[in-house]
């Protein structure tokens, strides 16, 4: 069996996984009650940067030693996930450091 | 070294409980600066453990150069483009983001599956076979249903937000179409049920590539479909729940390549990016439902047959001397413009002479939530002064002028009555001050499509003109006072 299957190789490692799924999804649910329409923007933009998670997913597609065409579309996988990443967590920090300043600017 | 390669999924945790508190501390303005940090250290820990991990792994990393020329191209145009954009940019440079996410997930899930289908594992006969081997071809399918989707749609709210794009080598201009019409809604539905049950299809025939590159292309023209009939007012909306499914989009790719952090990162942002959207939608008074499937403005176009004189800033200056209240109403038309240090320049030489300015943010002004106050702060107006909506209704009857700059659906009264595309959407009472200054190209409609009565009352001065142009020329006229 191929190193594709991972922790698909066991009915326990399925189970696992969708436990912890699942359990994610309700803390998901959980995380956000109120928040101030200002910061709207920012908590998508911060999220939409953790949801890059998937860098990790492409950086282990992209073990290979073929340059086939795979491994090309993980490359391209990895250039996505990580301006995804980089670009986002930077745009938000902006975001708040000008949120921030306006409290600043009260002086 | 199997020992070593287990116990580096403890950084797995750690990521994944930073990303928990990052979330969390991103809702509240004291904490949200750290709680974006903690963010990014998760998403640090997880690259470095996902590194080590592969480099423990029976025949370390293979790819160095795929891997390491890929991050480092990434980083340097994610630094490049978050670091040039104009605050105006902001909003589609999310929903930009927020597509290379959702494709980033859905090519590691087409690398898979040319791994998987090239490879011999799944041959359904083979004796050790189990059901539960399915889950990744499943997760594949799925994946790329809910990220080529993500892709596209995205790309939509983008220019959708941008109002249009340059035609490449020509320099003509073209606004962003808004078509739906009501039966495109069962086009979806059936292009959805198509993806669902070629999904289903890669089941029973695991080695047929032809089925996931349908899939890709079901889901590229279910994304399109999906945000082309939505008005830009509700595009927040719209990018914050694309952002919910970049999330699920990556938790399928971790049942794919087998990993806990991307299940647990990815369906945390995809629970958290729905209720963020829930809560956009109550901010805006819509239901997500109404913003997602009944077409919401900017195709019908009514025609406009009245007219209304303009006024000059001389008048408006003579009308604005001697005055104790102004409120001012930001709206896109001044992150357009880039006018708000003149806005600022124009409260400041109000406040000398004793008028007191404060202004009025609609949740929803410029393209997204929190748009104005970003903007505004850029211009050092102190914080104090940005009063959130509904605190602000009850002093329009005392203000003797509100400044509407580059406001129009926001200020609507037609929205009260209930009906039409703006119906039941709270509004600036700005329609209650003694007189309304409008700052504004043309009388032409705002993106819900409909006629403002506000424009043609006796009390409203419109200044006809660049919202830049016009505070300027306002503002002199002041000082000449």
């Amino acid at each position: 069996m191929s190193e594709v299957l991972g922790i698909f190789m066991t009915l326990e490692g399925f189970i696992l996984s969708l436990t912890v799924f699942a359990l994610a999804i309700f803390l998901g649910f959980e995380l956000i009650s109120k928040v101030p329409p200002t910061l709207h923007t920012p908590l998508m933009s911060g999220a939409n940067a953790i949801s890059g998670i998937s860098i990790v997913g492409a950086l282990l597609a992209a073990n290979s030693g073929e340059a086939n065409t795979a491994t090309i579309l993980a490359f391209f996988a990895i250039v996505l996930a990580t301006i995804n990443v980089v670009g986002g967590f930077l745009v938000t920090n902006r975001m708040l450091q000008m949120i921030r300043g306006k409290k600043r600017g009260g002086n | 070294m199997v020992e070593v390669s287990s116990l580096l999924d403890i950084g797995y945790l750690i990521s994944a409980t930073l990303f928990i508190f990052g979330i969390k501390m991103l809702g509240s303005p004291k904490t949200a600066p750290k709680g974006n940090m903690y963010g990014a250290l998760g998403m640090f820990v997880a690259v470095i453990v996902t590194v080590l991990k592969m480099q423990l792994s029976d025949g370390g990393i293979e790819g160095w150069m795929w891997i390491l020329l890929g991050l480092g191209l990434g980083a340097a145009i994610g630094y490049w483009m978050a670091t040039t954009v104009e605050m105006t940019g902001m909003p589609e440079l999310v929903a930009l983001f927020n597509g290379f996410g959702g494709a980033a997930s859905a090519l590691v899930a087409l690398s898979e599956a040319l791994k998987v289908y090239t490879s011999e594992t799944y041959e359904i006969a083979s004796p050790i076979f189990q059901v539960y081997h399915l889950i990744p071809i499943l997760a594949i399918g799925a994946s790329a249903l809910v990220g080529w989707m993500t892709l596209t749609g995205s790309l939509v709210a983008m220019f959708k937000l941008k109002g249009g794009f340059t035609i490449p080598f020509t320099k003509k201009w073209v606004r962003f179409p808004t078509w739906g019409p009501s039966w495109l809604n069962y086009v979806k539905s059936g292009l959805f049920l198509t993806g669902l049950i070629m999904i289903l299809m890669t089941l029973n025939d695991p080695g047929n590539l032809g089925l996931i590159y349908g899939i890709v292309g079901v889901s590229c023209v279910l994304g399109i479909l999906f945000v082309l009939p939505i008005g830009g007012a509700d595009m927040p909306v719209v990018v914050s729940l694309l952002n919910s499914l970049s999330g699920i989009a990556a938790a399928f790719t971790g049942f794919v390549v087998g990993n806990t952090v991307l299940i647990i990162a990815g369906s945390m942002v995809g629970a958290a990016g729905l209720i963020l959207t829930f809560i956009m939608c109550k901010a805006m008074n819509r239901e997500l439902f109404d913003v997602l499937f009944k077409a919401f403005g900017g195709s019908a176009k009514e025609s406009l047959t009245r007219t209304k004189v303009g006024s000059d800033p001389e008048e408006v200056a003579m009308v604005l001397d001697g005055i104790s209240k102004c409120i001012i109403v930001p709206g896109y038309g001044m992150a357009v413009s880039q006018s708000q240090h003149l806005v600022k320049e124009f409260a400041d030489i109000l406040e000398e002479n004793d008028v007191d300015v404060s202004y009025a943010i609609h949740p929803v002004a410029g393209r997204m939530p929190g748009h104005m106050n970003v903007l505004l702060a850029e211009a050092n107006v102190p914080y104090e002064k940005l009063i959130e909506m509904d605190e602000i209704n009850s002093e329009f009857s005392e203000c003797d002028v509100a400044l509407v700059i580059g406001a129009n659906d926001t200020v609507n009264p037609a929205a009260r009555s209930g009906e039409g595309p703006l119906g039941g959407m709270p509004i600036i009472d700005a329609d209650k001050a003694g007189v309304v200054v409008i700052i504004k190209r043309s009388l032409s409609v705002g993106y819900a499509g409909v006629d403002n009565d506000l424009f043609y009352e006796d009390k409203t001065m419109m200044l006809f003109g660049d919202g830049k142009k016009m505070m300027t020329e306002l503002n002199s006229a002041l000082k000449e006072l």
